[in-house]
C-alpha cells in the first residue's frame, strides 16, 4: 500500500522525535461554519492528526461530553453529505493533515458503503475508525475499506487480551488507537503506569503507531501519557471546551473558535515539552 | 425471498456468527466484545449441562408460577363469532409478565458465571421488575436503567423496583426512553466488565442475547404446544402475539416455526398510524434495516441513519428496534407482521376486560386488537393462540388518562 497521510505523520513525528497530538471534534458542531472554521485552524494550532466525529443519535461507546456533541451537531444540521463537504472544503487548503473520520456504523450503512468509500476518499479523507465494527465483522466495513485505500484504525482495549490482540491487530493500519480505560470516552482518569504497560505489549506485537485516547483532558495528562507511545488523542476535553463557550440559546460566540485552539495549542506545547525534558 | 422455498427449517438460526440470514450479528465495540465471547461460551456450556435446565425448571415451576394455564376465552370467541380463541396465560407469572422467564434464566447464568452485579434496561418498567426480582432472590446489587421520561410515566414500577432493592437510574441523555437506557446499560457494562452481567430484556442486542433470550422465552410456546394437543388433539391454526424487541413473541413462534400449517402473526405498535411521521414503533413496517444496540435488524431511523424515538401508547412496545429473528422472519416470509393503532389497542382493551375479566396490559392489547380483526375472518374450528404476556395494571392510569376518566 503505498503511505496515505498518516503514515508520512507518522514518520515525520519520528523524525521530530516527539509524540504527536490527535484532536477529535464533531462535524457540525455547534454549527456548519463554525465547525469548518474550527477544523481549518486545526494544523496550525497544533494538531498532528484531525479525527473527525459524524455524528449519531446514539453514540453507545462516549460517554457526556461527545454525547452531547454529537446532539448539538445533529441539532444543527448536520448529515454525512455536509461531514464529507467540510472535509472537502478543508482539503482545499490543506493536503498535509490527516484526517480520520470516527464514529458509529449505521449512519455509513444507510449512506452505503460503497458509496460512502468513494465519496470519503474523493473528499479527502485519510481514515476510517468505526466503534461498533469489531474484527468479528470485518467484511461489513473495514476489509472494503482497506481495499479502497483508506486506513482502518481499530480499538485496542484493556480487555483484549493477549490471544485476542493478533485479530484485533490484523486488518488494522494508519495507528492502533489503545483505549486506555475500560469506559466511556472523557470519564474515569488513566493509570499512567498501566498504559505504559499495555501500550509495549501492543508495541511488540506490531510495527504500527499507537495512539492512547479515552479520558485524557490536560496538558499535563497528555505529556504523561504520551510517554511510549506515538500519539495521545484528546476529544472530550476539547468538546467540552466548545460547550462552554456557547451562549445562552446554545450558538457559538466569537470565543468558541479561541478558547478550541488555545487548548489545542497548550496541548502540543505539553508535548513539545517532553522532548526538551527528554533533551536536557 | 426465494428463501421460503428453499430453507427445510426456518427454527436452526443463529449461525456461528450470530446472524439470521443478514440480521443479527455482534456490531459493539471492541471493550465488549471480548465479554460477549465469555458469554456466548458460558451459554453454549450452560445448555449442555443437564443441572442447569434442571434448576431453571424448578424455579420456573415453584417462583415463577409456571406452566402458565391456556384459557379458552368463550367470550370473546362468542363476541367475535369466528376462530375459537385461547389466551396463554403469561400475564399470571409472578411479577405479571413474561419478562420472569427469560430474567431467571439469565441471573442463573450470571451466578454460574460468578458475576456479583447485575445491570438492566427497562422501558415500561416490566423488566426491571423481573430483573429487580430475580436479584432479590439470589442477593446480587441491581441497577435499571430507565428513561427520565419513562419514569415519570411508570411510577408503580419505579417503586417496585425500589422496594425490591434496586437502585434505578433515570436516564437524561437522548430523550429518556428505552433506546436511551439501553445505550446507558451498554455505558454501564463497558465500564464495569469485570464483575457485572446485562441481563438484557429483549431478544435483541449482540449475539449470543437473541438466540438466549428466545431460549428462555420458548417455554412458553412449548408449553402452548403441549396444551393445545391436550385440549383439543391437535396443534392450533393460528398465532398471534404483539412486538417490541419482540421476546414475548419469539418465545409463543419459535417451537412452531417449523409447522408449516400453522399461521403466525406479529403484532406492531402503530402509534398514531403508520403514516404519521415517527408516530407509531412499527420498526418492521415503517422501518428499515440499520445498525443498533449490537445487532442489525429493522429500525426506525431517518435518511440519514439517525435513530427516530417513534411513538406507542404502550412504553413497552415504543422501542425503535426489534430482535434479528423477527426481521429474519418478516423476510423469509414465514412470519407476518401487522400494525395496530393506540386507539385500537385501547379498544381492546376494553373489550377484553368486560367480556373476559381479564386486564390486559396495553402491549398484548395490541395482539388482542389483531385478534378482533382477525378471528372473525378465520371458520369456528380454527384454533387461534393469543399470547397474553402481561397484566395491565401497570397501565390503569395511562388508560384512564386516555379515557378520561378519573381514578376512583
Amino acid at each position: 500500500m503505498t503511505q496515505t497521510r498518516i503514515d508520512k505523520t507518522f514518520a515525520a513525528l519520528k523524525q521530530e522525535g516527539r509524540a504527536g497530538l490527535v484532536t477529535f471534534t464533531t462535524a457540525g458542531d455547534p454549527d456548519y461554519d463554525t465547525a469548518l472554521s474550527i477544523l481549518k485552524a486545526l494544523p496550525a494550532a497544533g494538531a498532528d492528526v484531525i479525527e473527525l466525529g459524524m455524528p449519531f443519535s446514539d453514540p453507545m461507546a462516549d460517554g457526556p461530553a461527545i454525547q452531547a456533541s454529537s446532539l448539538r451537531a445533529l441539532k444543527s444540521g448536520q448529515t454525512m453529505i455536509k461531514t464529507l463537504a467540510m472535509v472537502r472544503s478543508f482539503r482545499e487548503e490543506n493536503d498535509t493533515t490527516p484526517i480520520v473520520l470516527m464514529g458509529y456504523y449505521n449512519p455509513i450503512y444507510i449512506y452505503g458503503v460503497d458509496r460512502f468509500l468513494e465519496d470519503a476518499i474523493a473528499a479527502g479523507v485519510d481514515g476510517l475508525i468505526v466503534v461498533d465494527v469489531p474484527p468479528e465483522e470485518d467484511e461489513e466495513l473495514c476489509l472494503p475499506a482497506l481495499a479502497a485505500g483508506l486506513n482502518f484504525i481499530r480499538l485496542a482495549t484493556p480487555t483484549t487480551d493477549e490471544r485476542r490482540l493478533p485479530q484485533v491487530l490484523a486488518n488494522t493500519s494508519g495507528f492502533v488507537y489503545y483505549v486506555s480505560i475500560a469506559g466511556i470516552t472523557g470519564t474515569a482518569a488513566p493509570d499512567v503506569g498501566k498504559v505504559k504497560d499495555r501500550v509495549q505489549r501492543i508495541k511488540a506485537k506490531t510495527d504500527l503507531p499507537v495512539a492512547v485516547g479515552f479520558g485524557i483532558k490536560t496538558p499535563e495528562q497528555a505529556r504523561a501519557l504520551s510517554d511510549g507511545a506515538e500519539a495521545v488523542v484528546v476529544g472530550s476535553a476539547l468538546v467540552t471546551a466548545i460547550a462552554e463557550s456557547l451562549d445562552e440559546d446554545g450558538r457559538a460566540t466569537p470565543e468558541t473558535k479561541d478558547r478550541l485552539v488555545g487548548l489545542v495549542e497548550s496541548l502540543n506545547g505539553a508535548l513539545r515539552r517532553t522532548e526538551q525534558a527528554e533533551a536536557l | 425471498m426465494t428463501e421460503t422455498q428453499t430453507l427445510n427449517s426456518f427454527s436452526t438460526g443463529p449461525d456461528e456468527r450470530g446472524r439470521f440470514g443478514l440480521f443479527g450479528g455482534r456490531f459493539v465495540a471492541e471493550t465488549l466484545m471480548p465479554l460477549i465471547l465469555e458469554l456466548e461460551q458460558a451459554y453454549e456450556a450452560a445448555k449442555q449441562d443437564p443441572s442447569f435446565q434442571a434448576e431453571l425448571d424448578d424455579l420456573l415451576k415453584h417462583y415463577a408460577g409456571r406452566p402458565s394455564p391456556l384459557y379458552f376465552a368463550e367470550r370473546l370467541t362468542e363476541e367475535l363469532g369466528g376462530a375459537k380463541i385461547y389466551f396463554k396465560r403469561d400475564e399470571l407469572n409472578h411479577t405479571g409478565s413474561h419478562k420472569i422467564n427469560n430474567c431467571l434464566g439469565q441471573i442463573q447464568l450470571a451466578r454460574r458465571m460468578g458475576k456479583k452485579r447485575i445491570i438492566a434496561e427497562t422501558g415500561a418498567g416490566q423488566h426491571g421488575v423481573a430483573v429487580a426480582t430475580v436479584a432479590a432472590r439470589f442477593g446480587l446489587p441491581c441497577v435499571v436503567y430507565m428513561g427520565a421520561t419513562d419514569i415519570a410515566r411508570q411510577k408503580p414500577n419505579v417503586f417496585r423496583m425500589r422496594l425490591l432493592g434496586a437502585e434505578v437510574k433515570p436516564v437524561t441523555s437522548g430523550s429518556g426512553t428505552l433506546k436511551d437506557a439501553m445505550n446507558d446499560a451498554l455505558r454501564d457494562w463497558v465500564a464495569n466488565v469485570e464483575d457485572t452481567f446485562y441481563i438484557i430484556g429483549t431478544a435483541a442486542g449482540p449475539h449470543p442475547y437473541p438466540a438466549m433470550v428466545r431460549d428462555f422465552q420458548s417455554v412458553i410456546g412449548k408449553e402452548a404446544k403441549e396444551q393445545m394437543l391436550e385440549a383439543e388433539g391437535r396443534l392450533p391454526d393460528t398465532l398471534v402475539a404483539c412486538i417490541g424487541g419482540g421476546s414475548n413473541a419469539i418465545g409463543l413462534f419459535h417451537p412452531f416455526l417449523d409447522d408449516p400449517e400453522v399461521s403466525i402473526y406479529g403484532v406492531e405498535a402503530g402509534g398514531y398510524g403508520i403514516d404519521v411521521p415517527n408516530g407509531h414503533a412499527a420498526s418492521m413496517t415503517g422501518g428499515r434495516p440499520g445498525v443498533l444496540h449490537g445487532n442489525r435488524t429493522y429500525l426506525l431511523q431517518d435518511n440519514d441513519g439517525q435513530i427516530l424515538e417513534g411513538h406507542s401508547i404502550s412504553a413497552g412496545l415504543d422501542y425503535p428496534g426489534v430482535g434479528p429473528e423477527h426481521s429474519w422472519l418478516k423476510e423469509s416470509g414465514r412470519v407476518t407482521y401487522v400494525p395496530v393503532t393506540d386507539k385500537e389497542a385501547l379498544d381492546a382493551f376494553q373489550l377484553c376486560t368486560r367480556l373476559e375479566g381479564i386486564i390486559p396490559a396495553l402491549e398484548p392489547s395490541h395482539a388482542l386488537a389483531y385478534v378482533k380483526k382477525l378471528a372473525p375472518t378465520l371458520p369456528k374450528d380454527n384454533l387461534l393462540v393469543m399470547n397474553m404476556c402481561g397484566r395491565g395494571d401497570k397501565d390503569i392510569f395511562a388508560v384512564a388518562e386516555h379515557l378520561g376518566m378519573e381514578m376512583g
